[in-house]
Order: C-alpha cells, then sequence, then structure tokens
C-alpha cells in the first residue's frame, strides 16, 4: 500500500528497549569512537558561537553603544537570548530586520529606517553595526550605505558607527569581537593620533570574556598597582548592573572619549591573543606606546607573568598587597592539592581560556587529558602542547582542534577522566560520562551567578581550585558508604 | 453590549493616550508603521483589532525570531527520535540548542537526540554549495545515529540564498539510505516570523510525513494532542489526564514526539489543538483530507481546563462523558485547594503578557482563577485570528499590543505597573532591574509543567513567588 506521494506506508515500529540497549553500548566503545573521529561534514555539538554574537559581546563594551544587527531579526534574538540566559541581565539590540526583499534589493533601506528609527527610541552615543549571514552572502556595502545614511539625514553627521563584517560562516564568535573591537576603535581614534601627546594610561583589553567577576578583578589589580587606565570594552557594567528600581538601557561600557583618546596611551596590554589577534595587530601599527600581548593570567605563572609585566610597563615594583595575595593563593593550593593531585581533567573551550587552564591544572598536579577545542589552530595546539611538555603531569595530554563535544564524548567513553571544565554545553558529556563538570567557560546558562565571581589572578585561582576541590569532595560524601562517612575530610 | 470584564482606571481613552505617548517618541514614518498594531480592547470587536503578521519595522528592538526558529525551534526540535539538522552556519543551531525546554524521552544520542547537529557551513561551502556536503553529512548521521526514526534537514539563511537544492538532495539520500529525510526551506529571512516558519514545517508534515505510517490498532477514542510541545513536561501532564478521560493519545505533536506516531496521524477520530497558532495548518489539511476534525482547547487553569474536558466529551459517547465528569469531580476540588492557598495572597494583582503562539490569551483564564487581572496583552508572531481570539478574552480597553518594540512595553509598564509581567528572556531583566516581578512565559522560567491539573498548582506557586518574593522589597536602598 502507498499513499498519494508514492511512499511505502508503513507499521508505527516503536524502538525495542533491546535495540536501545545494544546502541547505547555501542556508541561508548572505541569502535564507534574511531566512526565518529572519521566525521567529515557532520558537526555534532560544536562548543563555538557565530561571529557576530562576539561583536555584540563587544559593543556592549561601550559607552552608551547599541549593539545594531544588519541581517534577518531572528538573528540579534539569538544574541539577545544567549548573553541574557548567561549574564541573567537585559541585552538590549536591534536589528534592520531585513526580508526576502532585501535578498533581491539589498538591505540599505533597512538599515537606513533602522537606524533612524533607533536613534529616535533609545538615543545611543554610538551605534555599532554588524552584519549577520544574509548581507554576507549577498554583498552589502555597509561604507557606502552608511555614507548614504548620513548624507540622506537617517544618521546624525556626528553620531559614531563603526561596522564590522561577520560573516557566520567564518571564525566563531571570538573573530566576531575581533573584528568589531578593531572597528570601533578604528572609528572613535580617527584623527586623535596626537604627536607627543601620552596619556599615561595602560589600554587595556580582555576579550572574549564572559565573566564579570574577571573585569573588576583586572581594574583592582590595576588599583593597588595605581595604574591609570582604559578599559577597552568594558562589559562589567553593562552585564552586571545594580537592581535599584532603575531600567537604564546603557548601564556601562568604556567611555568614548576615553577610548578615543586611547590611541595615545601609553602601553596596550590584550591578555586575548585570539580572540584580538587582528585588532592587536592594527594597533601596533597605529597606537603609541608599548604594545603587549599575553595569555590570560590564570593560575599562579600566568598570573605572575602578567604582574610582572604590569611592573615592567610602570616600572615601578608589584605592590606588597599583591604579593600577600600571591602567597595566600599558593597557600590555598599547598593547602587542597591532596584533593587534585593526580586527578584527570578534560578541558574545552575558547582559545584564549584553554591554556590558562592547561597551565592552572599542571601547577596542581591535575593531569590535563583530553584539551579540546571546537575552533581551533595550529598555534593555539602549539601553544598547548608547549604547556603539556613544560610538565611531567602534561604527559598524557593530547591537543585535538576543530573537534566537537559528540568527539569529547568518545573519548572520556574510552578514556575516562575525573573531571570536566567547560561551559554549560558540556553537561550532557558530563552526565554520560557520570564526572562533575566546572563551569569556568561561557556560556551558563544553569548555575546562577558563576559569572560574577572571577577566575583571573590570584583569587580567581583560589576561587577554581576552591571549587574543585570542594566538589571531590562532595562526591565522597555523597557516595562513600557509612563507615566511611567521616567528619573530617 | 454584553456585561465585559473591566478594569478600574482603564477606558478606551485612556488607553489610547498611553498608546499615543508611546509613539510619540517615533519618526513619523515608524509611528505611522507601528500604530495600527496598537489598540485598546474591544470584546465586542467583529474584526481584528489591530494588525498583524506584518514586516518588523527595522531598528525598534523587536522580539521576534525567524523562519528557522520557527521550525527548528518549534515545530521540528520536540520531535525526539529525529536528527534535526541545522543546515547552514554553526550559529543558529547552537542558539537553538536546548533552549526552549521541549522535554523528550529516549537516550540522548542513542535514541533521542536533543542534540545540536550543522553542516557548519564555511566559506568554501558558500562559494561552491553545501548539497554535496549535506550528502555525506546524512551518511554519516545514519551510521553514528542507527535508532533515528529519520532526518529533518532545516535550512538557514545561505542555503536559500546560495541556491542549493536541498529538496533533491535529501529525495535521493532517502532513497538511498531508506529513511525519512525531511528537507524544510525555512531560511530565516523568509517572511515576517517564526510564525512562517512553523507553516513551512506544516507543509513539510503534510508532503513527507503524514500518511506514511499506520497504527497497529484503531480504536473509536483515538485522538492526537496537536500543538503541545511539552515545556517543562506538559505533554506529561495533559496526556495521563486525556487518558484517564478514556482517550486513547496516540501521537503528541509535537512534544515529546514520535515520527512515526505523527505519521499515522491520519487514523486518529479527533485532533485536539492546544497552540493553534503553530499546527493550526495542519489540523485543516487532516480535516479536508482525512475527516478528521479539530477542536481547540486550554489546558490553562481549572477554569479552562473543566470547559476543555466537556467541550471534549461532547463529541464522544456516555463512556467518555462520564470518565470527564469523574476526572473533573476528582480534580476540581484539589485545584479549589489551591485557590484557596494562592488567590488570597494575589487578588487583585495586574498582569502584563507578552509572548506568542497560544499564551497571551489561553492563560488569561488561569491567572483570573488566581483572582488576577489581565491589563494588556500581545503576541510576537500572531495573525488575525489570533487576535480575534484574543478580543473576548480581555477586559474592557485594555491595551492590545502586536510585535510589540521594548521601548513599547516599556512605555506600557511604566504607565500601567503592573505587579507582574509575563514575557521572554530579553524582556526578563529590562522589568526586573524596574523592580517589577517577571515570569518567562515562554519557557515556564525553568519550571512547569504548567498544563492541566498536574500544572496549574506550579503554575500559582510560581505566580505567588515572583509576585511575594521578599527580595523585591530591597531593590531601593534606605539611603
Amino acid at each position: 500500500m502507498a499513499n498519494e506521494h508514492g511512499f511505502k506506508i508503513k507499521p508505527v515500529t516503536p524502538i525495542s528497549p533491546e535495540e536501545e540497549a545494544r546502541v547505547a553500548a555501542w556508541i561508548d566503545t572505541a569502535e564507534y569512537r574511531e566512526k565518529n573521529f572519521a566525521r567529515q561534514a557532520l558537526v555534532i555539538n560544536p562548543a563555538h558561537a557565530c561571529q557576530p554574537l562576539g561583536a555584540h559581546l563587544c559593543a556592549a563594551g561601550f559607552e552608551g553603544t547599541l549593539p545594531f544587527v544588519h541581517g534577518s531579526q531572528g538573528c540579534a534574538s539569538y544574541y539577545r537570548s544567549t548573553l541574557s540566559r548567561h549574564f541573567r541581565e537585559p541585552a538590549p539590540a536591534v536589528s534592520d530586520a531585513m526580508t526576502e526583499d532585501g535578498a533581491v534589493f539589498g538591505g540599505q533601506n533597512n538599515l537606513h529606517e533602522g537606524l533612524e528609527n533607533c536613534v529616535a527610541l533609545y538615543k545611543p552615543k554610538m551605534i555599532a553595526v554588524f552584519t549577520s549571514c544574509m548581507p554576507e552572502v549577498i554583498g552589502d556595502d555597509l561604507t557606502t550605505f552608511i555614507k548614504n545614511a548620513r548624507s540622506k539625514g537617517h544618521l546624525p553627521a556626528d553620531l559614531p558607527t563603526p561596522f564590522a563584517n561577520t560573516p557566520s560562516f567564518n571564525g566563531s564568535h571570538v573573530h566576531g569581537y575581533d573584528s568589531m573591537l578593531m572597528a570601533i576603535l578604528q572609528t572613535l581614534t580617527e584623527g586623535k593620533a596626537m604627536e607627543g601627546r601620552c596619556t599615561g594610561k595602560l589600554n587595556f583589553i580582555a576579550g572574549f570574556d564572559a565573566n564579570t567577576g574577571n573585569y573588576r578583578e583586572y581594574k583592582r589589580i590595576f588599583g593597588e598597582f595605581g595604574i591609570p587606565y582604559t578599559f577597552l570594552a568594558d562589559i562589567s557594567e553593562t552585564f552586571d548592573s545594580p537592581n535599584d528600581g532603575i531600567y537604564r538601557t546603557y548601564p556601562g561600557g568604556t567611555p568614548l572619549v576615553e577610548a578615543a583618546d586611547s590611541i595615545n596611551g601609553k602601553a596596550t596590554l590584550t591578555v586575548a591573543p585570539y580572540a584580538t589577534s587582528k585588532t592587536f595587530t592594527w594597533i601596533k601599527e597605529q597606537y603609541s606606546g608599548v604594545h603587549v600581548s599575553m595569555p590570560m593570567p590564570m593560575g599562579i605563572a600566568k598570573t605572575d607573568a602578567f604582574l610582572m609585566k604590569l611592573a615592567e610597563l610602570y616600572e615601578r615594583p608589584v605592590p606588597a598587597s599583591l604579593k600577600a595575595e600571591r602567597g595566600r593563593a599558593v597557600d590555598a593550593m599547598t593547602d587542597a592539592q591532596q584533593y587534585m593531585h593526580g586527578k584527570r581533567f578534560a578541558v574545552y573551550g575558547d582559545p584564549d581560556m584553554l591554556p590558562g587552564y592547561v597551565s592552572f591544572l599542571l601547577e596542581m598536579g591535575a593531569v590535563p587529558v583530553h584539551i579540546l577545542c571546537s575552533k581551533g589552530s595550529k598555534k593555539l595546539e602549539r601553544e598547548l602542547q608547549g604547556l603539556l611538555d613544560s610538565s611531567p603531569f602534561g604527559n598524557d595530554g593530547k591537543c585535538y582542534m576543530n573537534r566537537d563535544l559528540w568527539h569529547l564524548r568518545s573519548l572520556l567513553k574510552t578514556e575516562p577522566v575525573d573531571a570536566m571544565i567547560g561551559d554549560t554545553h558540556g553537561k550532557f558529556a558530563a552526565r554520560d560520562a557520570k564526572i562533575p563538570l566546572f563551569r569556568f567557560g561561557f556560556p551558563i546558562f544553569d548555575r546562577v551567578n558563576l559569572h560574577r565571581r572571577p577566575i583571573i589572578g590570584y583569587q580567581g585561582t583560589i576561587n577554581m581550585l576552591t571549587e574543585i576541590c570542594n566538589r571531590f569532595i562532595d562526591i565522597l560524601d555523597d557516595t562513600c558508604d557509612d563507615r566511611h562517612f567521616e567528619m573530617m575530610r | 453590549m454584553s456585561a465585559h470584564k473591566t478594569v478600574p482606571g482603564i477606558t478606551r481613552a485612556s488607553t489610547q493616550a498611553m498608546i499615543d505617548r508611546a509613539l510619540d517618541a517615533y519618526p513619523e514614518k515608524g509611528r505611522a508603521k507601528r500604530a495600527p498594531h496598537l489598540t485598546p480592547n474591544d470584546p465586542d470587536a467583529q474584526s481584528p483589532c489591530v494588525k498583524s503578521n506584518r514586516k518588523t519595522v527595522p531598528g525598534v528592538m523587536s522580539a521576534r525570531g525567524c523562519a528557522y526558529a520557527g521550525a527548528k525551534g518549534v515545530v521540528w526540535g520536540p520531535i525526539g527520535d529525529m536528527i534535526h539538522v541545522s543546515h547552514g552556519p554553526v550559529g543558529c543551531g547552537w542558539y537553538s540548542w536546548g533552549t526552549r525546554r521541549n522535554l523528550v524521552s529516549g537516550k540522548n544520542g542513542v535514541s533521542s537526540f536533543a542534540m545540536h547537529f550543522t553542516s557548519d557551513f564555511q566559506e568554501k561551502d558558500i562559494v561552491y554549495g553545501g548539497d554535496k556536503k549535506l550528502s555525506v553529512l546524512l551518511k554519516e548521521a545514519k551510521e553514528l545515529f542507527p535508532l533515528a526514526k529519520g532526518v529533518s534537514v532545516l535550512s538557514e539563511c545561505p542555503v536559500g540564498l546560495i541556491g542549493d537544492d536541498i529538496n533533491a538532495t535529501t529525495k535521493r539520500m532517502a532513497q538511498e539510505l531508506d529513511m525519512p529525510i525531511i528537507p524544510c526551506n525555512c531560511e530565516g529571512f523568509r517572511g515576517v516570523s517564526q510564525s512562517l516558519g512553523h507553516h513551512l514545517s506544516n507543509d513539510s508534515i503534510r508532503d513527507y510525513v503524514i500518511e506514511t505510517r499506520e497504527f497497529h490498532q484503531a480504536g473509536p477514542y483515538d485522538i492526537a494532542l496537536i500543538g503541545d510541545y511539552n515545556i517543562g513536561g506538559d505533554v506529561w501532564a495533559v496526556k495521563p489526564l486525556l487518558e484517564e478521560c478514556g482517550f486513547n493519545v496516540k501521537a503528541t505533536w509535537t512534544g515529546d514526539g514520535r515520527l512515526e506516531e505523527i505519521a499515522a496521524t491520519h487514523q486518529v477520530k479527533l485532533a485536539v489543538i492546544h497552540c493553534y497558532r503553530s499546527m493550526n495548518y495542519m489540523a485543516r489539511v487532516m480535516e479536508e483530507k482525512y475527516s478528521i476534525p479539530w477542536l481547540e482547547v486550554n489546558f490553562f487553569g481549572p477554569t479552562k481546563i473543566k470547559q476543555s474536558l466537556r467541550k471534549l466529551a461532547e463529541r464522544f459517547d456516555d463512556t467518555i462523558k462520564q470518565k470527564v465528569e469523574a476526572a473533573i469531580a476528582k480534580y476540581d476540588p484539589e485545584m479549589q485547594k489551591v485557590i484557596e492557598v494562592y488567590r488570597p495572597r494575589l487578588e487583585g494583582k495586574k498582569v502584563m503578557l507578552y509572548v506568542g503562539g497560544l499564551r497571551p490569551r489561553h492563560t488569561v483564564g488561569a491567572y483570573e482563577d488566581l483572582g488576577m487581572v489581565v491589563v494588556g496583552t500581545g503576541y510576537e508572531f500572531a495573525h488575525n485570528d489570533d487576535y480575534e481570539r484574543t478580543a473576548p478574552e480581555m477586559p474592557e480597553a485594555t491595551v492590545i499590543y502586536d510585535d510589540a518594540s521594548e521601548y513599547e512595553l516599556e512605555k506600557f509598564v511604566h504607565e500601567l505597573k503592573p505587579d507582574l509581567v509575563g514575557s521572554g528572556i530579553k524582556e526578563k531583566y529590562v522589568f526586573q532591574k524596574m523592580g517589577v516581578p517577571f515570569r518567562q512565559m515562554h519557557s515556564w522560567d525553568y519550571s512547569g509543567p504548567y498544563h492541566a491539573y498536574k500544572g496549574f498548582p506550579i503554575f500559582a506557586r510560581d505566580i505567588d513567588m515572583a509576585i511575594n518574593s521578599p527580595t523585591w522589597k530591597f531593590v531601593r536602598a534606605p539611603f
């Protein structure tokens, strides 16, 4: 029997429990792992998003700045929802709602109408335009569109409107961050470079870091040093604003005047070599002063290097308060080392996070085993391998570039570890492997307030190891038999 | 004019003045476009009160999603025993991965697939096309997930723009792999909102799924539950109730859905529709093609549940009628106890809603069961028929908004000062920063179920918790 489409009509056949059990066992095997790693086209559970999300995060780091998506409205809703779920904060952004006719005629009319409306309603001090797929595929020329917007009066002449091309079919959210940051700095600093002027300030860039606690921690460290700074793309107030009964569309961000003057800084320091590589190359050419790109200061060694670099740049010693803090962090490590020593870890996440995780684990005598980046590079792999090679605890470590969390599941099942470090998306693999997941990455959709506790610097090191060690102790308490349930641990 | 619900202080003039003030800030063109989407309610209106299903006005901060969101997130995603491929760049599927709370049974990665499958388009796929990659990907999916009952291929924007032919590719691969592979051309730039994605998905079900399977047995009480997406377990609250009332729920569309049961739904006796907006298309198809009648119901709050169960019983014999009355007699007193607890704490509290699908009208009765009054409501992606169904549910002269901008919602909340706003994640923290209690009414704010008798006590508890939390009193500092 066949229906009118010519499809054969078959009986409804549920999946039997036996079949389910057979396949459930099979997907844990080495044989399955081999098939899984042979995938050429299908990507399953990747641990990265698309470029415009990073552009949105970056734009939100500037004073009075309205993120503006040139493209379909659904894209903007996805970025906004993602950021709101992670920070549990508002994430305003507009789109110019391109539809089918945009595909035919281009998106200029939408862009112009959108600019006019958002200026009237949301009164931004800057509009940061970035693109989603549609205008990138059809080849919209934003330079001309924005120029026309000004000449036709849709956009005030003096309203800075940087734009970035952020195609989703290239790179990941960290690359979108990079492009948006460069566009914003190019726009704001244009004509501001002054021969002989030096603000005396440190320009600091955190990169795609969605932990507002980290931002506050960096500022505290600069405060301890007495270093004047301009925090470029400062999301700490935007995405961690007080609840005082008043909603503010723009609760924070780098003051635009300061960002404009950053070109005359004493030094520029980025701790996001991967999320700001393009911007940093440009800064080296354009900005006065010293330029430094170094890894995120996670763990002791990377924090030491960070503080020594600050000391070097500003020709002053590391303050006694931070030296004491280092001592406390090391004390916390030695007190807790027995709970982490030899524990085997899988880590995954953004390129700028991974060296920090690995370095920290090695310092604790823990063993990073699976190190996975779903949008990595040879350069990242070399950096990670260098870290592994530097420690006897790195011998078992292997890097997996451009592999996804379904690959990671196979790794966990065939070469088991004790714990994972990553973001919320790894929770399914962690559950299947029956191991804890430490949520140090982005996004965190399923725990509250974790984005408020720093994981950088000495304090961040204490925070990470405390979370990890106490969780292992919790597991012991939750799973041991009565005879071994003890007062002390 | 019949006696309508009213709200003290709200008149058509006061609401219209509020709307005018909200429109003040718009440039002339924007104002002219937005004005027809905002109106004071007229419960007697014979025609839809606002304009709807129009293009979003650029730059206003709409809450809307896209056709892909409607297809992947709403209709296809909840079918648990299929692989849903987000065909195109990595983002769309990543953003919609696990973010709707359409819970599924089965073993993840084995018999159910609430995961993110994508072709992860790169520059070269844009240049050379992605059809070949799609063929390879489908083979890999079949090999790695042998128990998957089928695959949906959901196009993202670039696929339609570069001229790929997913329909031809999926047709060829369905034959080669001997499994249902269903294309859905739901590129995000199509249409004006997620609504078109629902429609396109319904069309795909019509063209590729329905009548391709048969149940082993058929009975007089066979029904299908249509338009319940199992948010927070809603289906698991409704299905047992319907079974207790004597029905055989042969298929659920699409919450905790199974592809083959959906494919055999042409054999049921009645289609029970919860979310009319997203599923009325297939209800009509099945009515025309297989003479299956459909009935709209509402499982929010005891008043509407009771009415809905009796409406259902009307279509069947005394066996069903008796069981329905027995269920009502069993559960209604329990619900009254819930109301006794919460109503004194919620009496007279004002609610503003801005959601999608069915909730802006269907939840009104549940709030009223708790003694609350809905003072404004609207939809992200509704059509005329939704607003026709909304007007009689809402009090006289309360504000109705279609595809509201965040600016408008902010203005309305400032003026109406509701005790609770029920909307989405993008709105939640805007209003909480204002000190206004809020519940996400798309996702049940990580709670649920809210449907049926199992859901109402949870709904009541959550609403009370939101409004009466002691945390709100600290919002304003004493210094």
